[in-house]
């Protein structure tokens, strides 16, 4: 079959795009090198959906976050994931600092971002309490929100798939060629046609542009990696809204905020890094991010982290998003280098992304049949979300959503078979976990990992030995030697 | 739902509560066992070592058979435990919503709750251990459930973090079913285990003890490829030695780093906390600081015998039963215990002096290793209470003190707000 569209890397542009598709007439395709979507940058970022003042006036990557602020509200309302517009507050210690903050008003004014304001210090210690006692002043921007970053791309992608896109999984693009107007991607041994490309492969879309046939293209990436300490839920409202540090010569600041899910995140720094797939930490950096939030919240206190991770943002060698169909091959869309705040911006990404394509010359009509839920019988919630009454009910419907499986994120056997039996079936631990919040919690799967391990393997009539954390060569256990 | 007493937790502790509440004159059928698992017993079950019960039953039993002589004592008392049935939360007057698949979403009141919710395993999130994030790394109690329970191993060739019992137990579980314990390393200049652990597990096997030595890096990307290891400057906060790091090729890091009491629903019914413990503070009978919940076995300090456990939750059982009975007498006076040189923690933190006061043992830890020391136990203003002398104490292992109903009573007319528990030496060379 020859799809209208075929769209590179399911990151959350990739994603949001084909989801936006989805709503039309018109057939589109995924191809993702790794075993699940939102595997790279997606997954691991500060989870914040920004207000949009800090990106240069007039440029793509201000324009898409200021609207990408409002659509990922609508489009998480749409999906039933939780977003929590809970306000953020760039935080000033001295003069210096005051005259950023006010470049930053500025800016986000002119950018078209409602509500900002600089607030003083008796103001900015009523809303955060804990607060050093050495912040002068902030920025208050209120539509900052809070969301799962990887939490609405899944959902996003089970909209998708449940409107008819088809996602092709462990799919590395090795080649491309084009006959006509058709482009054939291929990863050696499967091939995949289409009218249309979109190259939305993040930390790789500059190698990928290559791959698609773009000569002498002009952007390279150079792979930042941030590390991120995780706190535990007691943490969680140690502050109220998202505070980051002031942005001086020396880099973008560190923040401390509260996760959707109730728990504290503090981080990231960045640093270049050869290898755009390396997520390691580092005992300096996480020493950095602890002395960065330390700055900001004197309280913080590491000793409570639950867990740390790292995550890697496809940086340009330009400031801005580079968004283009291709100059060289017609029917190529490149969307390269879109770094933070590219999350945010996605839902406008992608229609921008669609436009594009459409001034290309795909024509796009809408359907009638679309379903604007993740499942056709709409959006399936998870016990720990659920009321009293809706408990009650859920377990009389079914009886396993009574047996929890992770005690420290109250996730029931009854929510997990449902990830596992949905549009994209969560057939690995990590899959499960992203989608479901088991081994999420403070114990990180000490407990539930084996128990998850063997509902997989239950439900997918597989061997124990042949599930993997996320893929690949990451297996969990292997037959005792005697067997 | 209302019952008298519920019991949060099948293990060995809530079943040894229970089968006391039952021994004291309560019915059993007043009585509810909540049990998240699929089976009582908790983490017994897949202890299949021996070593339980030398204490209890003056014989070396495994995990499940431990368990099994509890559960016995259990259904023959006629206690109804409740599977699959988990505590979502705890009010402090005793209001517990739980889940299971026969009973659905519950609310229950009781007269008395007992907390025994047992420990859970620190991870490498809380160590912040830098590297990668591959398949791999594996708590020991999970490792333990893999090989136990599952009946598959997870890996080949293992290093090991932290001498911790269950560390020290897998290090000889894994060796024993075909793998290769590289190393266990402990940051401690000592072991967090037991003595007989060391020797049995570890000795054995040749498997070599790193004393002063961390993980200060994990490698692989998708499953564990090596592990970096160092030793810690002892001088320096533990800091690793850059110079003395080295990389072992392995495909397994099991982590045994300590055990960390579960006490969510305590701290969501604002019950009060010790912070060395990390566990509810409790009087001797085990009873919180919110009246009519008691605390028992490790939710309330970690231990390092199961006996000690059924021994601690009888406390609390027993103590149930006397308020569900009316029995009990109302707390006018108490004093508090203070830990005093050497000393990390006590328990109980507090004495109830207004009750018919039994014989009572305080169980605490030193906090390093001492040498010659004479253990004390004396009031506020210096009447001793309690006096032993041993070789050697080391924070692996529970220590305890007897005080006599007597010097209990007494303390009643005196001004004395807190007794003092410590150590002191007297050999000189402590280290």
């Amino acid at each position: 079959m020859i799809y209208d569209v075929l769209i590179i890397g399911a990151g959350c542009t990739g994603v949001m795009t084909a989801r936006l598709l989805a709503e039309k007439n018109c057939t589109v395709a995924v191809v993702e090198a790794k075993a699940d979507v939102a595997m790279g940058a997606t997954c691991a970022n500060s989870a914040i959906v920004h207000a949009g003042y800090d990106a240069k006036p007039g440029t793509l990557k201000a324009k898409l976050n200021v609207r990408g602020n409002v659509l990922m509200k609508q489009l998480c309302r749409q999906l039933g994931v939780e977003i929590k517009e809970i306000g953020s507050h760039v935080v000033g210690f001295n003069s210096e600092d005051r005259k950023t903050l006010e470049g930053l008003l500025d800016k986000g004014i002119q950018n078209g971002v409602e509500g900002l304001r600089i607030i003083e210090q008796d103001e900015l210690r009523a809303m955060e309490p804990n607060i050093s006692p050495e912040a002068e002043c902030s920025l208050w921007a209120p539509t900052t929100a809070i969301t799962c970053p990887y939490g609405i791309t899944i959902a996003a992608a089970e909209n998708a798939v449940t409107n008819g896109v088809h996602f092709y999984f462990n799919f590395t693009v090795t080649g491309a060629s084009h006959a006509g107007n058709i482009h054939y991607i291929s990863n050696g041994d499967e091939t995949v046609a289409a009218r249309y490309v979109v190259n939305c492969a993040g930390v790789n879309s500059a190698v990928i542009a290559s791959i698609l046939g773009e000569n002498d293209f002009p952007l390279s990436i150079i792979p930042r990696r941030g590390e991120y300490i995780v706190l535990d839920k007691v943490c969680g409202n140690m502050a109220n809204s998202t505070l980051f540090v002031c942005p001086s010569g020396r880099g973008k600041g560190i923040l401390v905020s509260p996760t959707v899910d109730g728990n504290l995140i503090i981080g990231p720094n960045a640093y270049p890094i050869e290898d755009g797939d390396d997520t390691s930490t580092t005992p300096e950096g996480l020493e950095e991010i602890t002395a960065g939030a330390k700055k900001i919240m004197p309280s913080v206190d590491t000793r409570m982290a639950i867990t740390s991770f790292s995550g890697v943002r496809p940086t340009p060698n330009i400031y801005d998003f580079f968004i283009e169909e291709s100059k060289q091959i017609p029917g190529i869309i490149n969307a390269v280098g879109v770094e933070s705040p590219g999350f945010a911006a996605s839902p406008a990404t992608a229609e921008y992304i669609v436009g594009l394509l459409e001034e290309a010359g795909l024509v796009l009509t809408d359907r009638e049949d679309y379903i604007p839920t993740r499942r056709p019988d709409g959006n399936h919630i998870q016990f720990n979300r659920m009321t009293d009454e809706e408990r009650v009910e859920a377990c009389k419907k079914n009886s396993s959503y009574g047996k929890i499986v992770c005690r420290c994120e109250t996730v029931t056997e009854g929510d997990l078979i449902d990830a596992i039996e949905a549009p994209i079936p969560a057939v690995t631990i990590d899959m499960l976990k992203k989608r479901t919040r088991a081994g999420m919690g403070r114990c990180q799967g000490g407990f539930c990992s084996p128990r998850v391990a063997v509902l997989i393997a239950e439900h997918t009539k597989k061997s124990l030995a042949e599930i993997t954390k996320f893929g690949g060569n990451s297996w969990l256990v292997s037959k005792r030697t005697e067997d | 739902m209302h019952k008298k007493l519920i019991i949060i937790g099948g293990g060995p502790a809530g079943l040894s509560a229970a089968c006391a509440a039952v021994d004291r004159g309560l019915s059993a059928s007043d009585i509810l066992v909540l049990e998240r698992d699929s089976e009582p017993g908790g983490i017994l079950n897949q202890c299949i070592h021996a070593g339980f019960g030398l204490h209890r039953f003056g014989e070396e039993l495994s995990g499940p058979e431990y368990a099994g002589r509890y559960i016995k004592m259990a259904r023959e008392r006629n206690i109804e435990i409740l599977t699959y049935s988990m505590v979502l939360s705890l009010t402090d007057d005793r209001c517990v919503t739980f889940v299971s698949p026969a009973l659905g979403y519950t609310k229950a009141s009781a007269d008395a709750v007992i907390l025994a919710m047992g420990c859970r395993e620190r991870t490498r999130g809380a160590l912040n251990i830098p590297g990668s994030r591959p398949a791999g790394i594996y708590t020991a109690g999970c490792a333990q459930r893999y090989v136990n329970i599952e009946g598959f191993m997870p890996g080949h060739r293992v290093v090991i973090l932290g001498s911790g019992d269950i560390g020290l137990i897998m290090a000889r579980r894994m060796t024993l079913e075909g793998a290769k314990v590289l190393a266990v390393c402990e940051i401690m200049p000592y072991s967090g285990g037991l003595a007989r652990n060391i020797a049995q597990c570890l000795d054995d096997f040749d498997i070599p003890l790193m004393l002063s030595h961390t993980v200060t890096r994990i490698h692989g990307k998708e499953r564990v490829q090596g592990v970096t290891i160092a030793q810690v400057d002892e001088n320096n906060g533990r800091r690793p030695i850059p110079e003395t790091e080295q990389y072992i090729e392995c495909d397994t890091l099991l982590l045994s780093v300590g055990l960390i009491p579960e006490n969510e629903l305590t701290r969501g019914a604002n019950i009060a906390l010790d912070r060395m413990t990390s566990g509810a503070a409790v009087n001797q009978y085990r009873e919180t600081s919110a009246e009519g919940i008691y605390a028992a076995g490790n939710v309330l300090h970690v231990h390092d015998l199961v006996d000690y456990v059924s021994e601690e939750a009888e406390i609390a059982g027993y103590a149930a039963a006397d308020r569900i009975l009316g029995k009990s007498k109302e707390s006018k006076k108490t004093v508090d215990i203070h830990t005093g040189f050497g000393v990390r923690y006590t328990v109980p933190e507090r004495i109830d002096l207004s009750r018919d006061s039994e014989p009572l043992k305080i169980f605490f830890r030193s906090d390093n290793v001492y040498k010659k020391v004479q253990l004390i136990a004396e009031t506020e203003s210096g009447k001793i209470l309690a006096k032993r002398t041993k070789t050697a104490v080391a924070p692996g292992e529970m220590e305890s003190l007897e005080i006599k109903s007597d010097d209990i009573l007494d303390l009643i007319g005196t001004d004395d707000k807190f007794i003092r528990v410590y150590i002191k030496e007297f050999g000189g060379d402590a280290k």
